[in-house]
């Protein structure tokens, strides 16, 4: 797989990040000499060896049905780029 | 059931069309926190007031999966008669919107928790098996709210990493009336495992509606648009037909249909296209590195199968044999697990058919004028039996009945004792009714006259007047008995 400025253009686009013809070009020597190094993995034989889902060795950790959080609406809404007091505001999205 | 054909065919100029479609129902689990946090999940309150760290996405916070959620999306899926995955993974689906803080949406892509299954329908051609492609867990989002402001949107985040089980089927539906019985197979199957409510006004269950359309006869499918978020069957069946009826016009016009997201707006009536996802499909899943995969013990599976209720399949037959109702009254009967229980209740202490006649008639009418579920029913089924009794042994005649129904609605007590305080008590002794036929033949001399020369007809008069008499409450039986008796 090679990256073009195609492909860069696409995942800056769906990754949100602004992008210009400099960044692009770095971007395209950058992330095509991480896949050739990643590459070497092509080297190892795979064939009858199952995907690991992770390399913990540790059961899910699981938590009750229970309702521990109360209100934290003040603690939260302080992130919200404008003020109010019960919703986050945010520049219109609509369809 | 009636041997009535299917007949979902859209004309065309150029032929007939089948269509065909796919759900894809969000459901909310009924569970007291959300999926991977200890947030509440109750509709209704007020505005991110049910919002954690975890929720609101802050750094550093880790998702804890709730395990009764888990245990709800397995009863669901015995439900659906479908596979339950010992193994099954928690992937991350990228996109950005305002209602989803994380940019990602935690999921299961590739290992969901249910595998294939099917649900029965019962339509008026015969029986249909729809199939299911799987069941997984993910995050609900939270709400966008546009209307507010005009040029900001409010984000209720409340909503937010609820656990919603998503249920996609096979294409196996073809028309609107199927997929109306879908829906409300699997509310119906939902809301007797007690795993998600239903609401469809609140949300709790809605689809995503896949629809494609092909010429009648051919095996290849068309190319399918995708009807985001519709809320409600009425809806979701008029998108279906707008759709369809629009991709049969390009195709004729010689046009392609192009694979796309559309909306479909209530008031309007159509679809249209979503330009916002445009790449929406691109969602670059991977696995989730806070969540380790999620292994179900066989046994575990086992001792929630052993646990589960009674489903309405099954109740359905049960009643058809038990009580030898038939295929519609049970049909009706099991739709709502509240109605059977009651329904059961009334029947195993009273007459099964006066029961299911008394509960889809007057009983349904009265919920029906007041607004109320079987659950508020102002006639408790321990009443509603004791009257069934009245009419069974005599004391008060189905006529009398209904006098005494009305009563029990406005107050909900043993109706003997209405029948008691009102002086509602079928006579039945013959010699009382005796007397007032004499007295109703002496006095109509004239009409005895005409009916002996033929005129039938004036039996019902008798009858009614010497009903009158009695101020209703003569045994019908009796009266009719004697009084053919007496005009022979």
């Amino acid at each position: 797989m090679t990256i073009t400025k195609d492909t860069v253009k696409k995942i800056s686009k769906l990754s949100r990040i602004a992008s210009n013809e400099k960044f692009e070009e770095n971007m395209i020597k950058d992330l095509n000499a991480i896949l050739k190094f990643v590459d070497q993995l092509n080297e190892v034989k795979i064939e009858n060896i199952e995907p690991l889902a992770s390399t913990v060795e540790q059961e899910l950790i699981k938590r009750d049905d229970e309702v521990k959080k109360m209100n934290e609406k003040k603690d939260i809404l302080i992130n919200s780029p404008e003020e109010n007091d019960d919703f986050y505001v945010v520049p219109k999205v609509i369809e | 059931m009636s041997e009535k054909e299917f007949d979902y065919y859209l004309k065309g100029e150029k032929g007939e069309y089948e269509v065909v479609i796919g759900l894809e129902v969000h459901a909310q689990v009924l569970s007291d926190a959300k999926l991977f946090s200890s947030s509440a999940t109750k509709f209704g309150s007020e505005p991110n007031s049910q919002v954690s760290l975890v929720d609101a996405a802050m750094p550093g916070m880790l998702p804890v999966i709730n395990k009764f959620c888990v245990e709800q999306a397995v009863k669901t899926g015995l439900g659906l008669n479908a596979k339950i995955n010992t193994f099954s993974k928690f992937d991350r689906k990228n996109y950005f919107y305002a209602d989803l803080p994380q940019g990602y949406q935690i999921s299961q892509f590739k290992h969901p928790i249910v595998g294939e299954g099917k649900v029965i329908l019962d339509m008026p051609y015969g029986t249909k098996e729809v199939g299911i492609e799987r069941l997984h867990l993910e995050q609900d989002a939270g709400k966008s709210i546009h209307d507010q402001d005009p040029k900001n949107s409010f984000v209720d985040l409340n909503r937010s990493g609820i656990a919603l089980m998503e249920i996609v089927s096979k294409p196996d539906l073809r028309s609107p009336g199927e997929v109306g019985e879908y829906i409300k197979k699997l509310r119906s199957i939902m809301r007797y495992l007690n795993t998600c409510d239903g609401n469809m006004e609140q949300g709790s269950l809605r689809a995503d509606v896949n629809v494609s359309v092909r010429k009648k006869g051919s095996k290849e499918f068309g190319t399918r648009c995708e009807i985001k978020n519709v809320n409600s069957i009425k809806f979701m069946q008029q998108a279906i037909d707008y759709e369809a009826r629009r991709q049969i016009e390009l195709i004729e016009e010689g046009n392609e249909v192009d694979q796309e997201t559309r909306l479909f707006d209530t008031k309007k009536q159509e679809t249209r296209s979503m330009r916002s996802k445009e790449d929406a499909h691109d969602y670059r899943y991977f696995p989730d590195p806070d969540l380790l995969p999620l292994r179900l013990e066989d046994s575990y599976i086992e001792d929630l199968k052993k646990g589960l209720p009674e489903l309405p399949d099954h109740k359905k037959q049960r009643l058809i044999s038990e009580f030898k109702l038939s295929n519609y009254e049970a049909s009706v009967i099991i739709s709502d697990q509240a109605v059977s229980t009651y329904y059961e209740e009334v029947a195993k202490n009273s007459d099964y058919k006066l029961a299911s006649t008394w509960l889809m008639g007057e009983l349904f009418a009265t919920l029906n004028k007041e607004g109320k579920d079987i659950t508020e029913s102002p006639v408790s089924a321990v009443n509603l039996a004791k009257m069934i009794n009245l009419i069974k042994d005599g004391t008060i005649s189905g006529k009398i009945a209904k006098t005494v129904f009305e009563e029990m609605i406005k107050n909900d007590v043993d109706p003997s004792k209405i029948v008691e305080d009102k002086g509602l008590k079928q006579t039945s002794d013959p010699k009382e009714i005796e007397n007032i036929v004499d007295k109703v033949l002496e006095t109509n001399q004239d009409k005895v006259e005409q009916y002996k020369s033929g005129k039938d007809k004036l039996f019902g008069f008798f009858v009614g007047q010497v009903m009158k008499e009695m101020k209703g409450k003569g045994n019908p039986q009796m009266i009719n008995d004697i009084l053919k008796n007496k005009l022979k």
